[in-house]
């Protein structure tokens, strides 16, 4: 299990900034890749209503 | 998730993004987007632009979750070749249980989210495509048979053939060569690959033609295949599914091909020998497909235009 490097004591202060920075980016590039697959089901919903409503 | 990393005595840094991205293959995914992109604008028919931009990225990440899931499974083959020692699994920069789960949630939401928004079709292929990558090529056919990579070539061939089938919903003979045209040009290529890394393959104990069958054999067999892909990039031309823009264009690279062939597939390699012949083969491999699919493309996109 990972442990939480606040309640580590065996982090210094440069780990634990690299640890969070890691922490960061990642999360930074999951939001991007969950929002974008947000704009691309609507994006695929307006197309698939427009066929049906089109028929 | 955790990471094979050791910080401290007790804890891991997460992996980073890169690793997570470098799972995929990003190298190879340029190749799979781009014949599924060809393969999905040579198809007769129409598709709205953001389906289309929706299969070729489930292409993508459907081939990004077969790669990591090809890289959690042969992690300890890879630390043992020069190669591939850097690899995130390899090197320690992430844990095993990350890259398997990585590599699953990839394969299932491409699927799925092919069968949604495309059709369902191309998501059973994209489904059987990533089962034949993941399982067949790579936990049962690859440590086991010298013919590892003709059969494991199935998997790259994939692509245009999902890519015609999001536009058409139905297959025909044109995905099916397209799809035979990656299937023959995968031989010549990899082998061309393995004759001059071949004592990494022999390190590892992975069956690789020139390590099984000799370095002779292996270059009888390229050229046989050159020779054999030549009339098979030729058929979609000679059955009227393509005009003369790629007819024209598959003849000419595939004899350039064949002309490259030759020289690995009659050479002997010496000592300390450079290997140029078959580095060049394998440089040259990599753009004729490009080219080949390109044209592909071009010639559907001339035949529209009325150019032909």
């Amino acid at each position: 299990m990972m442990n939480d490097p606040k309640q580590n004591t065996h982090l210094g202060k440069e780990e634990t900034a690299l640890y969070r920075a890691r922490q960061r980016s990642r999360n930074k590039v999951l939001g991007i890749v969950l929002g974008s697959l947000a704009v691309l089901f609507f994006a695929i919903s307006i197309v698939k209503i427009a066929a049906q409503v089109n028929h | 998730m955790d990471s094979a990393t050791p910080l401290g005595s007790t804890v891991a840094l997460p992996a980073e993004w890169r690793d997570f991205f470098a799972l995929t293959k990003p190298r190879v995914m340029t190749l799979v987007i781009f014949s599924g992109l060809c393969g999905l604008l040579a198809a007769p028919g129409e598709i709205h632009p953001i389906l289309a931009f929706t299969a070729i990225l489930c292409i993508a990440v459907g081939a990004g979750g077969a790669a990591a899931l090809n890289m959690w499974w042969e992690a300890d083959i890879d630390a043992g070749m020069k190669r591939t020692s850097k690899r995130p699994l390899p090197s320690g920069r992430m844990d095993p249980t990350s890259a398997r789960d990585f590599g699953f949630a990839l394969s299932g939401a491409s699927v799925v989210i092919m069968g949604l928004g495309v059709n369902w079709l191309a998501a059973a292929i994209l489904a059987f495509s990533i089962f034949y990558y993941a399982w067949i090529y790579t936990v049962w056919l690859k440590p086991r048979t010298p013919q590892n990579i003709v059969i494991g070539g199935g998997a790259g061939a994939f692509p245009p053939l999902i890519g015609w089938v999001a536009v058409t919903g139905n297959i025909t003979l044109m995905p099916v060569l397209l799809f035979l045209i990656i299937f023959m040009w995968t031989p010549p290529h990899f082998w061309a690959l393995a004759l001059f890394v071949q004592i990494d393959y022999a390190k590892v104990g992975i069956p690789m033609m020139p390590v099984v069958a000799g370095e002779k054999s292996t270059r009888r067999q390229i050229l046989i295949y050159a020779l054999l892909l030549l009339p098979v990039t030729l058929a979609p031309w000679w059955i009227g599914g393509t005009g003369w823009v790629y007819g024209v264009s598959a003849l000419v690279l595939g004899l350039i091909f064949v002309a490259l062939s030759i020289k690995v597939g009659l050479r002997e390699s010496g000592p300390d020998d450079k290997m140029k012949p078959e580095k060049r083969l394998f440089a040259y491999s990599v753009l004729y497909l490009f080219v080949l699919f390109g044209m592909l493309a071009g010639d559907r996109l001339a035949t529209v235009q009325g150019w032909q």
